[in-house]
C-alpha cells in the first residue's frame, strides 16, 4: 500500500470514494511539483555555484548569503520581461513549446519512488512508461525550434530529433539489463530487489545508460543542441521572459528526472544504511548531478557526426553485448553469487571499453563538396 | 528518389559569441556541411592607417595598442622598431632587453588566451578559459606594473621606453618564469591528451604547406603547416640574436597543429625570458629624441614575430612630423584569406573551430 492510497482510504471517511480519490491525487501532485521546483532551484543554485568553483571563481554570491536569492532575483527578472514572439514564427507552436517541453519533466516523477511506498502511482510498466514520457520533450524542442523562425534554432531542432532517436536506443537497451535482473519494470520492485547496487552488477549498463542520459538531457558534452558556440544557444534563442524560463526550467527538470532514474535503476533508490531513505534518496540523486556537473566543466563538446557514430558505433553494440550477458547470466546461472557476477562483469566492461576505445576512432567527417 | 535540398545560408555574425569581435561568416550550409564561405569584414573599420598620417610619430604609438588589443606591446613594439629604422635611432641596451622581455610576456599572454577561446568554440564551457585567463591576469599585473595599464600599454617610446621598470617588477617576473613552465604542463595535461579534444582538432582544417606560402600565411598558423619562418630567427631584431631558443614546427597544418606550435611556443617564451633576464644589463632606458620627430625623406617596413605572426608597419616619410603613409600588415587578415580552403567540406562546428584556430582579432583585422 502506497502513502497516496492510505491518505485515500482515510479521506473516505469524510467524503464519497471519488472525492477520496480526486483529492488524494491533488494533494500528492502539488507534492511532488513542489519537490521537483524546489530541487529545481537546489540544482541551479549549486550549478552555478559548484560551476564556480570548478573554474577557479566563485559564482553568484551577492543576493543573500553566499547567493542563494540569485534565483529569485533572476526569476522576478524573467517574469517582469516582455515577451516576444518572432514577427515571421508560428505563434501557437511557438507558444506551446515551453509547455510541451516541461510538463514531461514532471510527469515522469509519477513513478519515482522516494521511499518504500512513497510513490505516486506504483505502475507495473514503470520504465516503459518514464521512456516514453521523456522522449515526448523531444517534440517540445522541435517545436521551439520551428516555431521560432530562426535559422540557429532550426538547426538546434533537428540536431535535437537526431540525438534524442539515437541515444534512445542504447538507453533502453541498458534499462533492460536492469529488468532482466529485477524481473519487473515497476520502478518500486527494482528498487526492493536491489540488495547490491545494480550499477555493480552491470557496469557497462550503467555506464551506458548515465551517457546515453546526458546526450538525452543534453548535457555537456553532448550539448550539441545549445551549443552557446556555434548555434548560439540554439532552440531557445528566440525565447524571452517567463517561456525562457520555462524551457530553462525543463532543462533541469530533465536533469533532475535523469538523475532520479538513474539513482532508482542503479544505485539502490532509497535503500541504504543508517541514514533516513529520503535523504539517501537525495543523496544518491544529488551525487548524479555533480557527474554531469564534473562532466559538463571538463570536457569539450562532440561535433554532430561523432555523436551519431558514437551511439550507433560505440553505446549500442556495447548496450547488445551487455543485454546478451545479462541474459545469459540470469537464464543459466540464475544462483550464481553475484560477487561473481560482479567480477565478471566488471572485466567485460573493462575490456569492451578498451577494445572500443581502440578500434573506433572518432575523427573524420570531412566531405567533398 | 533523392530529395532536393536547397542550400542554407547562415549568417554567422556580425554578433556571436564566437566571432571574436565583429566579423561576418557568411556560410552556405547543406544540412550541417558547409558548403560555400564568405567573409564580410570591415565592421570594425576605425581608419586608423589614415588618422595616423594627421598626427605625428609619437601621438601614433596609442593608435598602434588599438589593433591587436589582446598584443598591444607588440603592436607598440613593432611600430617603434619601424620609427627608429626610419629616423635611424639607436636605443640604449637595457631597452632593448626590456622591450624583449615585454614581447615574450605578451606573446605568452596572446597565446594563453588563443587556447582558452579555441576550448571555449571547442565546447569546454569556459572552465580552461578561466585557467588560462588566471595566468593572463599575472601577466597583466606585471604589465600594470610597470606602466600602469591593462589592455593598451602605451609603454613603448621612439628611442626607448615610457619609464623604466619599477624595483617590484623584477622579482615578480622571474616567479612568474619559474612557475609558468608547470603550469604550462598542466594545461597539456588537461587538454593535450583529451580524447575530444583530439577527435574535434587531429585531422580538422588542413592548410597545405603550399597553400600556407600562397596565402601568405605567417606566424604559428605558417609554422602548423610546416614552414619553418620566424622573423626572429630569420631577420632578427633587437637583440633576438643573443638568445637561444627553438622555432616550434608542426607536421599536418591542422588545427591541432597551430593549438600545439602555441602551446610549445609558450615554453620558448619562457626560455627567451629566463636569458633575458639573466642578461639584462643596467644602464638608462632613453636616447633622446626630439620631440617633434621629423624624420628623413625615405621609406622603410619594419617588422616583428608578432604572436599572430609577421606585424609589420611601412612608413614613408616626406620630412615632415607626421607620416606621410602609414600602412598596416596586420597578420590576422591575411592569416583569414585562407579561411575558405580549410572550412569548405568541414562541419558548421568545425567552421567555428577553424576560425578559432586562427587567433584573430577583429581590431587588427578591420584596423
Amino acid at each position: 500500500m502506497t502513502l497516496i492510497g492510505q491518505f485515500r482510504d482515510w479521506l473516505i471517511n469524510f467524503m464519497p470514494e471519488w472525492a477520496a480519490y480526486i483529492v488524494a491525487f491533488l494533494v500528492g501532485v502539488v507534492a511532488i511539483i513542489a519537490f521537483v521546483l524546489v530541487m529545481i532551484i537546489v540544482f541551479i543554485y549549486l550549478e552555478r555555484r559548484l560551476i564556480g568553483r570548478f573554474q577557479v571563481r566563485l559564482g553568484p554570491n551577492r543576493c543573500g548569503p553566499e547567493g542563494i536569492f540569485q534565483l529569485i532575483a533572476d526569476s522576478i527578472k524573467l517574469l517582469t520581461k516582455e515577451d516576444i514572439v518572432p514577427a515571421k514564427g508560428d505563434f501557437w507552436v511557438h507558444f506551446l513549446a515551453p509547455i510541451v517541453t516541461f510538463a514531461p519533466a514532471l510527469m515522469v516523477f509519477a513513478v519515482v519512488p522516494f521511499h518504500k511506498g512513497v510513490v505516486l502511482t506504483d505502475l507495473d510498466v514503470g520504465i516503459l512508461y518514464v521512456v516514453a514520457i521523456s522522449s515526448i520533450s523531444v517534440v517540445g524542442i522541435y517545436m521551439a525550434g520551428w516555431g521560432s523562425n530562426n535559422k540557429y534554432s532550426l538547426i538546434a531542432a533537428l540536431r535535437a530529433v537526431a540525438q534524442a532517436i539515437s541515444y534512445e536506443l542504447p538507453v533502453v537497451m541498458a534499462a533492460v539489463g536492469v529488468i532482466l535482473i529485477a524481473g519487473s519494470l515497476s520502478l518500486s520492485k527494482i528498487v526492493e530487489a536491489q540488495t547490491i547496487p545494480f550499477f555493480l552488477l552491470q557496469p557497462l549498463g550503467f555506464f551506458i545508460f548515465l551517457l546515453g542520459s546526458m546526450a538525452e538531457i543534453n548535457r555537456s558534452p553532448f550539448d550539441l543542441l545549445e551549443a552557446e558556440s556555434e548555434i548560439v544557444t540554439g532552440y531557445n534563442m528566440e525565447y524571452s521572459g517567463m517561456k525562457f524560463g520555462l524551457l530553462y526550467l525543463s532543462e533541469y527538470g530533465h536533469t533532475l528526472a535523469a538523475s532520479c532514474i538513474i539513482t532508482t535503476l542503479f544505485l539502490g533508490g532509497w535503500q541504504g544504511p543508517l541514514l533516513p531513505p529520503f535523504l539517501w534518496f537525495l543523496i544518491k540523486v544529488l551525487l548524479v548531478f555533480f557527474v554531469f556537473l564534473w562532466v559538463r566543466s571538463t570536457v569539450p563538446r562532440l561535433r554532430v557526426d561523432q555523436l551519431m557514430a558514437f551511439a550507433w558505433k560505440c553505446l549500442l553494440p556495447m548496450a547488445l553485448i551487455n543485454l546478451l550477458l545479462i541474459g545469459a547470466q540470469v537464464l543459466w546461472f540464475p544462483k550464481a553469487l553475484p560477487w561473481g557476477m560482479m567480477v565478471v562483469n566488471f572485466a567485460v566492461a573493462g575490456i569492451l571499453i578498451l577494445l572500443w576505445s581502440r578500434l573506433f576512432a572518432l575523427g573524420g567527417g570531412r566531405v567533398e563538396v | 528518389m533523392a530529395l532536393r535540398t536547397e542550400p542554407f545560408v547562415l549568417n554567422i555574425g556580425p554578433q556571436h559569441p564566437s566571432s571574436h569581435g565583429l566579423f561576418r561568416l557568411e556560410v552556405t550550409l547543406d544540412g550541417e556541411v558547409v558548403t560555400g564561405l564568405e567573409l564580410v569584414l570591415g565592421y570594425l573599420h576605425r581608419g586608423i592607417e589614415k588618422l595616423a598620417e594627421g598626427r605625428t610619430y609619437i601621438q601614433n604609438i596609442p593608435l598602434t595598442d588599438r589593433l591587436d588589443y589582446l598584443a598591444s606591446m607588440t603592436n607598440n613594439f613593432a611600430y617603434v622598431l619601424a620609427v627608429e629604422k626610419l629616423a635611424g635611432i639607436e636605443v640604449p641596451e637595457r631597452t632593448e632587453y626590456l622591450r624583449v622581455i615585454m614581447a615574450e610576456l605578451m606573446r605568452i599572454s596572446s597565446h594563453l588566451s588563443f587556447i582558452g577561446f579555441l576550448l571555449n568554440e571547442l565546447g569546454a564551457y569556459f572552465t580552461p578559459l578561466f585557467y588560462m585567463f588566471r595566468e593572463r591576469e599575472k601577466i597583466l599585473d606585471l604589465f600594470e606594473m610597470v606602466c600602469g595599464q591593462r589592455l593598451t600599454y602605451n609603454y613603448m617610446r621612439i628611442g626607448g621606453v615610457s619609464q623604466d621598470i619599477p624595483e617590484e617588477f623584477l622579482p615578480a617576473v622571474k616567479r612568474f618564469v619559474a612557475e609558468m613552465p608547470r603550469l604550462v604542463d598542466e594545461y597539456e595535461q588537461l587538454l593535450s591528451g583529451n580524447e575530444i579534444l583530439l577527435a574535434r582538432t587531429k585531422g580538422v582544417g588542413i592548410l597545405p604547406r603550399d597553400k600556407a606560402i600562397n596565402a601568405s600565411a605567417s606566424g604559428p598558423v605558417l609554422r602548423a603547416s610546416g614552414v619553418k619562418w620566424d622573423i626572429r630567427k630569420v631577420d632578427p631584431y633587437s637583440v633576438y640574436d643573443r638568445f637561444d631558443f627553438e622555432v616550434p614546427v608542426g607536421s599536418v597544418g591542422d588545427v591541432y597543429d597551430r593549438y600545439w606550435v602555441r602551446v610549445s611556443e609558450m615554453r620558448q617564451s619562457v626560455r627567451i625570458l629566463e636569458q633575458a633576464l639573466k642578461q639584462l644589463p643596467k644602464g638608462e632606458v632613453w636616447t633622446k629624441v626630439p620631440g617633434l620627430l621629423r624624420p628623413l625623406r625615405g621609406e622603410v617596413y619594419g617588422h616583428i614575430e608578432g604572436p599572430k605572426g609577421e606585424l609589420g608597419f611601412y612608413l614613408v616619410s616626406d620630412n615632415s612630423i607626421a607620416p606621410y603613409r602609414f600602412h598596416i600588415r596586420p597578420p590576422a587578415l591575411l592569416n583569414l584569406t585562407a579561411l575558405k580552403d580549410m572550412v569548405v567540406g568541414w562541419k558548421l562546428a568545425d567552421a567555428i573551430v577553424i576560425f578559432g584556430s586562427l587567433d584573430t582579432v577583429l581590431g587588427e583585422v578591420d584596423r
